[in-house]
């Protein structure tokens, strides 16, 4: 026990007492606790184990600075874990748990781990699990290592809200000069927003008990807070800037209390201030990580912001000119303190779960409390964030702020400015984007040596167990640049990020490599400056606005019948109809398609329209296929090539008039065919003379296929000559339906006749009951995506992307034509005549067919050659199915020289398994397309 | 998150752009002979410069397509242009 509460000092509200349990032992503690402040009130002093070695820690630091003190909270029914015991607010009845501990952390069974730590150097991990396979050891590491644990319960209504705002001045820190620069700023109008992630304002002035400006400090900070807000300026208080991004935006959480969601806030502000204060350093010397030794800094805090004193009888340890002052706060508050100098020789702190002194020149001086102040850190993550530069400043041993991106300043202790009245000055100059005064600092710092010949074990990152010893064995193994010392030692990895462990490591570093800090440099500092939850960034992209599908308009009328809707292409469509085994109601769909007739909703087809007097010029440039013989009325099948030559969609063109197309892609490429025919019509052609209109969704498509289709259609009384010499396959008809208009296409996707019936959305309710009316008579079938996908590959019609591949240009699929005769130039028509284009050995699409009594292939499955000395993979299976017309499996594959190997048998391997296949075409039904003309 | 300016729309997020090409290329004329080496260059050699660029971008809602300077390494934006000519 060393810790104990003072009386008239602090924050808090001792009023009222909170009552909470950390590792099972009852504790209380007042509101404005931290758990940290309170545990130490309480006398406790070990708060958590490290990550490595599982040695026992105390808290370093009073706030962000603290990496230490890591806990599981539950309160009622909400548990957190990873919560740090620093930042986390006290609430009454909550039961803290430190994590990396079992079953507390007083007495933690892995703790012998530290006993072996001579055999677990830096870089262990990488070193001693490479083989086999670290795969086979990460299981138990990652179980030993890890930190907090989820109970797997979902908080109700733990949801982010996410704002999205903008300022003219946006302040981080709202310490003295924070609050003067925010002052300043909303006299002149500019809108300010100043953030402080403590739920007090006022920043390191509760460390020192000193006037502001002649005023109690107190009076000083609520003058200020009052006159920013009576200029419009803004504060929001337990709001944490964690990261800067490009082009001024700030990332702010602003904590909402335990179990309740944080919000986050993006605000693009256009200067930024950083008024973020400086923190204490640790000193590297022998034993440094027991419990009870922490920053000077830290102790102010928890004596200023909770009435907490660290310890009874203070040894402080410091290179600094604030030692003085430290001690006389301290000593005022009732300790009893002893300063040292850091150029005294090899401290060594005695004692392991308690202090009990500290060793100087082999002098035994007794103590419960070390304090280490190893000079003052300006806190510059933010600045590096916004793409600040450093610069190392010798007279206060510091990187301090250099140039900035414009919009960014940085005042005050943050700038390295520690006395009030200058930084006051400074903060007011930066605030109105003036020249900063000059400054003579009297703060006086000696550079930190540390004894890297010591024989005893010095710590530089808490968390991570790294220690000088590591860093020398990192540097031997010659990973001294800093970037490469971070990774391999895992030094300022994981929460801490350097906050602590930056400028011990780099003195180290310095020192073993007799260089200055600033040849050394620094690490980047990247965000988030503070752990965030995941929730923060999730908000409302939750369960269907997390990636929402398009739906259909007549999704009712789909679900009416039955439907299963899955996703495809990016929207929510009808699987297949019915409650029936899945298998066998899509072998039924396939069957009623071929006999009688399906009805399709196909409404996600593309419908891109192409206008205008250069329309035909254009769209026989996009397209692989020759479109200027295309004439109105008729329907092309086409290709979109990329300018490498490779199959990036495949559509059926209508040519309405002679300036007018429609182009119906692929449902799922509708966007990226979209914008890239804008980008041709942009640049490189004149957009005067050619219009580019998507209405795909202006426009609900039914599509009527098999033997009966043309039945169907003429129950529907749109009085069009159906007969096959009238409205061959592959032309276009225009109709009225009930007086609205329609358009009819011939055109087939399953090798059956087929007719794509098109109305304007509103009207796609009528038009499905009278085709499902209609229907009955013929035997018509409802049918989803699953027995259409089966029926197109039935007649070898390919799906891009599924079928094709980065590597398939159009005559590996069967199109050789228009890349040997087309007197135009088109996209991708140079790619198909490079070295790679004519090669002998390209992937072809073939079909492939096994015994009707053996089951299907599967999907993706490889073809091999196995005529080597080693087996070689020479194609895959693309699309696979029981096929319920033939009666026997089919598959889709790109093969090498597929086309010249039909009849042949090839082997396929899945999972180590081989069987064989014979290669036939990729056409199954009516391979002489006599159907589709009936 | 950097903003970009749409011709068009005015400063967008850059979420809601996507980078097109590098401005100035021309597509060689494939009517003519035209070269491995040539192909090559106008679909893969870029200038990829650190810092001071120009590039095509397109803006995705309202389908701009636009040139851009702007610099790689300080993520500062000079100025965007429409790519289309002219209205006289
Ligand atoms: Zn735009």
């Amino acid at each position: 026990m060393s810790g104990f509460r003072v009386q008239n000092r602090g924050l808090i509200d001792r009023h009222k007492t909170l009552s909470f349990q950390f590792d099972g032992k009852s504790c209380t503690g007042h509101p404005g606790d931290t758990l940290a402040s309170a545990l130490l009130a309480n006398g406790i002093k070990i708060m958590g184990r490290s990550f490595k070695y599982h040695r026992p820690r105390g808290v370093w630091g009073a706030w962000f600075d603290d990496s230490n003190a890591i806990f599981n909270i539950s309160l009622g029914a909400i548990q957190l874990p990873n919560c740090p015991a620093a930042t986390t607010y006290l609430e009454d009845g909550m039961q803290a748990r430190s994590v990396n501990t079992f079953p507390s952390a007083r007495f933690d069974i892995k703790g012998v781990l530290d006993w072996f730590s001579p055999f677990l150097p830096a870089g262990f991990y990488y070193k001693t699990f490479m083989r086999p396979n670290w795969h086979l050891f990460e299981p138990t590491i990652r179980k030993m290592a890890g930190l907090g644990k989820l109970d797997g319960n979902i908080i109700e209504e733990y949801q982010s809200d996410q704002i999205h705002q903008s300022c003219d001045l946006l302040i981080v820190g709202a310490g003295p000069a924070g609050l003067a620069a925010a002052l300043s700023a909303s006299q002149k109008g500019s809108s300010v927003v100043l953030v402080d992630d403590h739920d007090i304002a006022g920043g390191s002035s509760y460390q020192q008990q000193s006037n502001i400006e002649n005023k109690p400090a107190s009076l000083w900070i609520r003058d200020q807070i009052a006159a920013i807000a009576g200029n419009g300026g803004r504060i929001l208080l337990s709001t944490t800037a964690y990261g800067i991004y490009d082009h001024n935006l700030v990332a702010l959480i602003q904590d909402s209390g335990f179990g309740h969601a944080p919000r986050l806030w993006r605000m693009r502000a256009k200067r930024i201030l950083i008024a973020t204060g400086a923190i204490d350093r640790q000193i590297t010397f022998a034993n440094n990580d027991r419990p009870g030794i922490m920053s000077a800094v830290g102790a102010l805090e928890f004596l200023g912001r909770y009435g907490v004193l660290v310890g009874k009888k203070i040894a402080l340890l410091s290179n600094n000119s604030h030692t003085q002052n430290t001690a006389n706060l301290l000593r005022e508050a009732g300790a009893e303190v002893e300063t040292f100098d850091t150029g005294d020789n090899s401290p060594v702190a005695i004692g392991g779960k308690k202090l009990r002194a500290l060793n100087i020149d082999g002098k035994s001086h007794s103590c419960d409390v070390i304090l280490a102040s190893g000079g003052l850190t300006p806190v510059v993550h933010l600045w590096r964030h916004g793409g600040g530069r450093l610069e190392w400043n010798e007279a206060i041993q510091a990187f301090i702020p250099a140039q900035a991106t414009t919009g960014m300043r940085a005042a005050g202790a943050a700038n390295g400015i520690y006395e009030l009245d200058e930084a006051l000055a400074d903060a007011r100059a930066a605030a109105l984007d003036q020249p900063s005064p000059k400054v003579q600092s009297a703060y006086q710092i000696k550079a930190l040596l540390p004894d890297i010949n010591s024989k005893k074990r010095q710590w530089i990152d808490f968390q991570h167990d790294v220690t000088v010893k590591d860093i020398e064995l990192a540097a031997r193994e010659n990973y001294s640049s800093v970037e490469h010392l971070k990774r391999y030692t895992t030094l300022g990895m994981a929460s801490d990020q350097g906050k602590t462990s930056n400028m011990a490591g780099l003195a180290v570093m310095a020192s073993l490599q007799n260089r200055t800090i600033s040849e050394v440099g620094t690490t980047t500092f990247r965000p988030p400056f503070v752990p965030v939850p995941f929730e923060l960034y999730r908000g409302v992209k939750r369960q269907q606005l997390f990636n929402p599908p398009k739906r259909l308009a007549l999704e009712a009328e789909h679900r009416n019948v039955g439907a299963a809707m899955g996703e495809y292409g990016g929207w929510l469509r009808p699987a297949w109809y019915g409650d029936d085994d899945p298998h066998n109601t899509i072998r039924k769909e396939v069957i009623s398609a071929r006999t009688h007739v399906a009805i399709i909703d196909a409404s996600p087809l593309g419908k891109i329209e192409i206008m205008g007097p250069d329309a035909e010029k254009f769209i026989n440039f996009v397209f692989y296929n020759t479109l200027t013989t295309l004439k109105p009325g008729k329907i092309r099948y086409a290709l979109m090539l990329s300018e490498r030559g490779i199959v990036y969609d495949d559509a059926v063109i209508t040519r309405v008039d002679q300036n007018r197309f429609i182009i119906s892609c692929s449902s799922s490429h509708v966007e990226g065919v979209n914008n890239a025919l804008e980008g041709w019509r942009q640049d490189g052609n004149d957009p005067d003379r050619i219009f580019v209109h998507d209405t795909t969704q202006n426009w609900a498509t039914i599509t009527l296929s098999g033997p009966k289709a043309g039945e169907l259609l003429s129950k529907l009384d749109m009085s069009i000559d159906l007969s096959p010499d009238a409205f061959p396959h592959m032309t276009f008809r225009q109709a009225d339906f009930l007086s609205v208009p329609a358009r009819i296409s011939r055109v087939s996707f399953t090798g059956d006749p087929s007719y794509e019936i098109s109305v304007p959305t509103l009207h796609a309710s009528a038009l499905w009951s009278a085709i499902a009316k209609a229907g009955k008579s013929v035997q018509a079938a409802f049918i989803g995506v699953e027995a259409l996908s089966i029926l197109r590959a039935e007649k070898g019609y390919i799906i891009v992307g599924k079928d094709t591949d980065g590597e398939t240009m159009p005559h590996d699929i069967g199109f050789s034509q228009p890349r040997l005769r087309k007197e135009s130039a088109f996209v991708g028509d140079r790619a198909l005549h490079t070295h790679a284009a004519n090669g002998q050995n390209r992937r072809q699409l073939v079909g492939l067919m096994v015994k009707g009594n053996e089951c299907k292939i599967v999907t993706g499955a490889h073809l091999i050659d196995q005529s080597g000395s080693k087996p070689r993979s020479i194609g895959y299976v693309t699309s696979s199915y029981d096929s319920p017309t033939l009666a026997h499996p089919i598959a889709l594959a790109l093969l090498e020289n597929g086309t010249a190997r039909i009849g042949e048998s090839v082997a396929v391997w899945n999972q180590g398994d081989i069987r064989q296949a014979t290669i036939a075409s990729a056409c199954f039904y009516d391979k002489g397309g006599g159907l589709l003309n009936a | 998150m950097q903003q970009f300016p749409c011709p068009f729309c005015g400063l967008r997020n850059e979420q809601e752009f996507h980078f097109a090409g590098e401005a100035g290329k021309t597509r060689p004329d494939t009517m003519k002979e035209v070269s491995a080496e040539q192909w090559s260059a106008y679909l893969n050699h870029y200038n990829n410069p650190m810092g001071k660029t120009c590039e095509i971008w397109v803006h995705l809602p309202c389908q701009e397509y636009f040139v851009m300077q702007r610099d790689t390494v300080t993520m500062e934006v000079f100025a965007s242009e429409q790519i289309r000519k002219d209205l006289k």
